[in-house]
Order: structure tokens, then C-alpha cells, then sequence
């Protein structure tokens, strides 16, 4: 891999990327086109977060991937890869003692610091486009604030379910102004998002757009007076770590609908596995390294 | 009990050594050279030069090699390994009308100056399985001619000059490149174009054969085909003119179209038109019909809501790269969401039991 340069991308081209993401952090979530390259793994498989890792590291990073809140993921596992390759930088699994860290879906549960940028892969940047298909469309509603269109669909939900029926990728405003799309994240995430001392970064590969949170930056999630916003999980705590507030993935574990409860966030359940906690299905010591 | 994925790294190494065994096949057969690829399977190659973007034969052949013959796996790769090359700089526009061409027919006129030319094409093969192909057979070449000498002017050039299709205006501007600049809407016509010229030749040929079917109708005559080699020439500064560094096979086509007229100009036709890498004239007929459907506002046409004519929808979806990626994308792990979701729909079908079996508190 020594024909392609530090970290895959060529200067220019990290040049034209920092030059989005720099427009990004002074315009808090509005969405900066970017002539997006071509990646050497698919469109949609996180070329946009690949791109905007790869325009900020820097030789002494240290690189956490993470996909589902896991590190050894799939697609976490050949991104992570692909950067030890291309950039030869440290790696790890362990949150606070990573300098980067590119995400799909979670945010990590232990607080970020000032010294971490988190990158997000992006599906689809537009918190408006199942509203308004048109691209041409939708930046005019950003340009003008007019997002009617997202509280009639709000309210249309609560009419129609009782609660807002946006699970994941739940709309947020940023500083009053920009509804943004915090890419496909829980909501459980998104009170995550305000105030974070970390630089957060979003990356569309394929929609062509980088957006920011710059740190200590105001995220609000849209709600009602009266149908405030919830951060929902699922009603157990971990069964291998016993945590209570961490967010849960379920697992079929037998044919008669047997199910556990384990934290999606696997570096956070180690380290408090390590820790001794226990949770109902946990054997203490056996996760230890 | 609990077993997570984990193992993802050896997992993924031990399924890309079994793929490059599929892809080898049975050991007794002997194995394709890209070679026989380049020669063999020549319009596969020029489709993957064309919507990868990159005119290289050799290349196009291992990615087709590579991919084990899924075409767009193989432009993946072209376009993987395009977007790292250098731009040393940008050629003059190749000129056509002095192409060395191997097939040029029109449709819209019997004879034409430089002659109709069938060349190498299926058009009147009848579709039977040649079973002779089974086995190794050696083809007795063609004959010959000799070349007819002398330019072979554009057909639409003899139109022009009566002033019955409109003119094209050369312009000035460098054109857009959207490899290099992100796509911003509405788009210019050059730069349409280069969409549609990298676009999926299977999405061009559906939008394509929609106008003709009566969704935004315009009724297209091929006015001209035309495949052969150009020259491709590039300025030196130091030099101070021009030197030709390259020949390379393209599809011309030039679509002629009515037009009604409107209260300021005549009747008069238009034109649409398509140019590809190597040959491949499906892709280019289809290029010249859309770009002709997609061309209703600068001719003060009506948008009848068809799909071809639709610009961002077009522009938007005809990468099969970018649409590929976005639709196989799904298979990743989505349990995060998919989680949340369970949730909602659980936390919601509970209310609603519960309401029910409360009919005088629900309201």
C-alpha cells in the first residue's frame, strides 16, 4: 500500500475535505456539499465517515472503530483495518483512550473529552427527505427555517400513535437554527449530541455532504410542550455487566424465545465486566483478559 | 451461551480466500488471461471503461477478471482506483468528424457523404445459438476493403445548414467535472451529460425506451451512429501546440427530434445526443434520447411529469456505483435501529391493548 499516501486520500483532496468540514464547525449543522471521492469499499458502507476520518488523522491518532456500538463488527473490523494499512496509526478498542473515533449508529456510552473527535457515517444527511424528495427543495427550506413541514409530521404521529414514531435518526435543531439529521442513531443517543466537549463530524459519502457539531454546541430534539422528547431503551438492565443505563441490544439466545439483554456498547460492557460488575447471565472473571 | 459476532476480522479473511477460489473455478480448466478478457469479451470492457470513466482496456479486463465477471463490481474498481490517479491535464475535445470510423449508419437519410458503414455489428445476426462456438473454432477472416478516404461529415451538419435543427452554440467554459465537484442542481447541460456518459447503461436504456413508450414522447430518429477511433491531443505549454497522445474508441450518437415550434421560432428539429468510451451504442442511443427528454426547459416544452425528463431523479440515480452500494448497504447490521424500532412498536401495541381493554379510560 506505499503508492497511495498517508491515509489513502491525496493532499488535495484532504485539503478540499478539511476545507467542508472547516465551513461545517462555523455553520453548526448545515450541510456543506463536498465533492465526495470514490472509496475503495462501497458507497453506503461509510465512505463519507471513511473520508472525513481520513482527512483529520493525523500520524500520533489513536483510531476506535465502531459499528452498532461494537468493535468488532464486520464493518468496524475492515474500516479499522483499512486505516491501519493506509495511515499505519495505533489502534483501539477502548474509548477514553482513543483521539478518533468513526461511528455507525451508536455513540459511545463513556463521556467523550475535548481531546476526541467523533466521526459519524451518514445515510442520508436530509432530515427532510422523507418529507420532500427534492434536494432543491429542501435546501430552500434550510435557507428560509421552514420546517413546517417536520412538526406536521410530528403531530401526525402523535394523532396517529400516541408519541413521536421516530425511533432512530430522531430530527434535532442545532443552536435554534439548522434541523439536522443525527445520522441513524437511537434517540436514546441524542441527548449525547448537546454540549458533548468533543468535536462531532458527519460524513455522506454518497449524498456528496460533511456536517458539524462543533464542541459544547446546543442540540435540541424536536418535541411538543405537552409530548415532550424521551430518550428510550429497552426496559432491562445488561445481562452480562448488570448496567441499568446503557443502551441494549436483544439477543434470541433459544428456540422458545428465550431473549438477553446486553449493552450494545461492548467496550463499555468489558470495562465494567473487568470491573466486577456482574449482571444476570454474566460469569464473573471469565471476560477478564 | 451468549455468542455475539464476534471473530469478525478472521471471518472476513477466510471469506475473500474462499472467494478468490470461486472465482478461479475448477483447477482443469485452464485459466482466463486478461488478454483473452480484452480481446474476447470486448464490449464487456468497453462497458466497464465507460461507466468507470477510465479508458484503459487492460484494466477494464482484470476488473472484469477480478470481479469474476460482474460488470459492476468491475466498474467499482475502475472507479476505486480512477479516483487515486493524478491529473496531469486535460486534453483539446476530441474532434468526431475526423473519426476513423468502423460503423456509421443514419437512419434519417438512404446516403450520405462518407457512405452508411453496418460494420461490426449484431443488428442482422439472427439470434441462434452457434454451436459451433462450443468448440474451438477458428474464424476465417473478413474481407477487405479499402478505407474510403476523406472526411465523414456529420449528418446533422447537412440539416444545419438549412437551418432546420437547431444550432448548437460552442461554448467557451471549461465544463464542470463532478468527479471533482460536488453535483449542485439544477445542473448545466455538460454536465448531464458527463452523468448520463458515466450513468447505468440499464437505467439509461429504461428511462430511454419510457420516452419512446410515451412518457415524455419525443420522437427520436438516429440521424446518426457512429463508432470508431479519435485522436487525443493534448496542449504542452512548452511546446506551444498540441501532440496527439492517444487514440481511443468512442459511440457517437446524434438523436434528431421534433420540435413544434413555438409563437417566437419556427418549426425546426433538435437534437439529442450521446458520446461513450468503446462500443457501445445501446448505451449511447439510450444517452441521446434522455438527454433530449431531459432538455423540456430550455426548449420551452412542457414538464409532463415523466421520470427522463426529471433532472434530479435522473442525475440522482443513474450511478450504479452509487446506487449498488446504497442498496447492498442494507445487509450490514442495522440491529441498533432495528432495536429501537421493536421497541416503539411494542411500547405502541401495548397502549393500544391497554385502551382496549379500557374502552371509558382511552378517552
Amino acid at each position: 500500500m506505499n503508492d497511495y499516501t498517508f491515509a489513502y486520500l491525496d493532499e488535495q483532496t484532504k485539503r478540499m475535505i478539511r476545507r467542508a468540514i472547516l465551513k461545517g464547525v462555523a455553520i453548526p449543522g448545515y450541510q456543506v456539499p463536498f465533492a465526495s471521492r470514490e472509496m475503495p469499499m462501497p458507497y453506503g458502507w461509510g465512505t463519507g465517515g471513511v473520508q472525513v476520518t481520513a482527512a483529520c488523522l493525523t500520524p500520533e491518532d489513536v483510531l476506535k472503530v465502531i459499528d452498532q456500538g461494537a468493535d468488532d463488527t464486520t464493518n468496524a473490523v475492515s474500516i479499522r483495518k483499512f486505516f491501519q494499512r493506509t495511515a499505519g496509526v495505533a489502534v483501539t478498542e477502548a474509548t477514553v483512550e482513543a483521539s478518533l473515533i468513526q461511528t455507525r449508529h451508536r455513540i459511545p456510552e463513556a463521556p467523550l473529552t475535548e481531546a476526541q473527535i467523533l466521526v459519524y457515517q451518514v445515510p442520508i444527511p436530509e432530515p427532510l427527505r422523507f418529507l420532500e424528495p427534492r434536494e432543491v427543495e429542501t435546501r430552500r427550506m434550510h435557507a428560509l427555517e421552514d420546517y413546517g413541514l417536520m412538526h406536521v409530521k410530528l403531530y401526525e404521529d402523535i394523532a396517529r400513535h400516541g408519541e413521536i414514531a421516530t425511533a432512530y435518526a430522531y430530527p434535532v435543531k442545532v443552536e435554534g437554527r439548522y434541523v439536522m439529521d443525527p445520522s441513524p442513531i437511537p434517540k436514546f443517543d441524542n441527548p449525547k449530541l448537546s454540549d458533548s466537549p468533543a468535536l462531532q463530524l458527519f460524513g455522506a459519502g454518497r449524498e456528496q455532504r460533511i456536517y458539524a457539531l462543533p464542541p459544547y454546541t446546543r442540540v435540541v430534539s424536536l418535541d411538543f410542550d405537552d409530548h415532550p422528547f424521551v430518550a428510550s431503551k429497552a426496559d432491562h438492565a445488561c445481562d452480562l455487566c448488570g448496567a441499568g443505563d446503557t443502551y441494549l441490544d436483544e439477543v434470541i439466545i433459544d428456540d422458545a424465545g428465550g431473549r438477553m439483554f446486553v449493552c450494545s456498547d461492548t467496550d463499555h460492557c468489558g470495562s465494567r465486566r473487568r470491573a466486577g460488575h456482574v449482571g444476570r447471565l454474566g460469569v464473573p472473571g471469565k471476560e477478564v483478559a | 451461551m451468549y455468542v455475539a459476532v464476534k471473530g469478525g476480522e478472521r471471518a472476513i479473511e477466510n471469506a475473500h480466500a474462499w472467494l478468490a477460489e470461486e472465482r478461479r473455478g475448477d483447477r482443469a480448466v485452464p485459466e482466463l488471461t486478461v488478454a483473452q478478457i480484452r480481446e474476447q469479451m470486448a464490449l464487456a470492457v468497453n462497458r466497464v471503461m465507460a461507466e468507470g470513466s477510465l479508458y484503459d482496456p487492460d484494466l477494464a479486463a482484470l476488473a472484469i477478471k477480478q470481479a469474476r465477471g460482474d460488470l459492476i463490481e468491475a466498474i467499482f474498481l475502475i472507479r476505486a482506483y480512477r479516483t487515486t490517479l493524478p491529473r496531469l491535464g486535460a486534453s483539446r475535445p476530441v474532434d468526431t468528424a475526423a473519426m476513423a470510423c468502423i460503423r456509421r449508419i443514419s437512419a434519417t437519410f438512404k446516403d450520405a457523404p462518407g457512405g452508411q458503414v453496418l460494420g461490426p455489428t449484431f443488428d442482422y445476426t439472427h439470434r441462434l445459438l452457434d454451436f459451433a462456438l462450443m468448440a474451438e473454432c477458428d474464424v476465417p477472416p473478413a474481407p477487405e476493403a479499402s478505407a474510403t478516404p476523406g472526411p465523414v461529415p456529420h449528418i446533422t451538419g447537412f440539416l444545419n445548414r438549412d437551418g432546420l435543427i437547431q444550432t448548437e452554440a460552442a461554448g467557451e467554459a471549461t465544463p464542470p467535472d463532478l468527479t471533482r465537484e460536488p453535483l449542485e442542481l439544477p445542473a448545466s447541460r455538460p454536465l448531464r451529460l458527463q452523468a448520463l456518459a458515466r450513468g447505468d447503461e440499464g437505467f439509461l436504456l429504461g428511462l430511454a425506451y419510457s420516452t419512446q413508450r410515451g412518457y415524455a414522447r419525443n420522437h427520436a430518429f438516429v440521424g446518426e451512429l457512429r463508432i470508431g477511433t479519435v485522436a487525443v491531443e493534448v496542449d504542452i505549454p512548452e511546446l506551444g501546440f498540441a501532440i496527439e497522445v492517444a487514440e481511443i474508441e468512442l459511440t457517437e450518437c446524434e438523436t434528431v427530434n421534433q420540435f413544434a415550434g413555438s409563437k417566437t421560432e419556427p418549426p425546426q428539429f433538435t437534437r439529442g445526443y450521446g458520446l461513450v468510451f468503446g462500443q457501445t451504442e445501446r448505451k449511447a442511443i439510450s444517452m441521446a434520447l434522455v438527454d433530449r427528454a431531459l432538455r423540456w426547459r430550455e426548449l420551452g416544452e412542457d414538464f409532463l411529469g415523466a421520470a427522463a425528463q426529471d433532472e434530479e431523479f435522473v442525475l440522482s440515480h443513474a450511478d450504479n456505483i452509487q446506487a449498488t452500494g446504497f442498496l447492498e448497504h442494507i445487509k450490514l447490521p442495522h440491529y441498533v435501529d432495528f432495536q429501537s424500532e421493536l421497541e416503539l412498536v411494542r411500547r405502541i401495541r401495548a397502549e393500544a391493548e391497554l385502551a382496549q381493554a379500557q374502552p371509558e379510560a382511552a378517552e
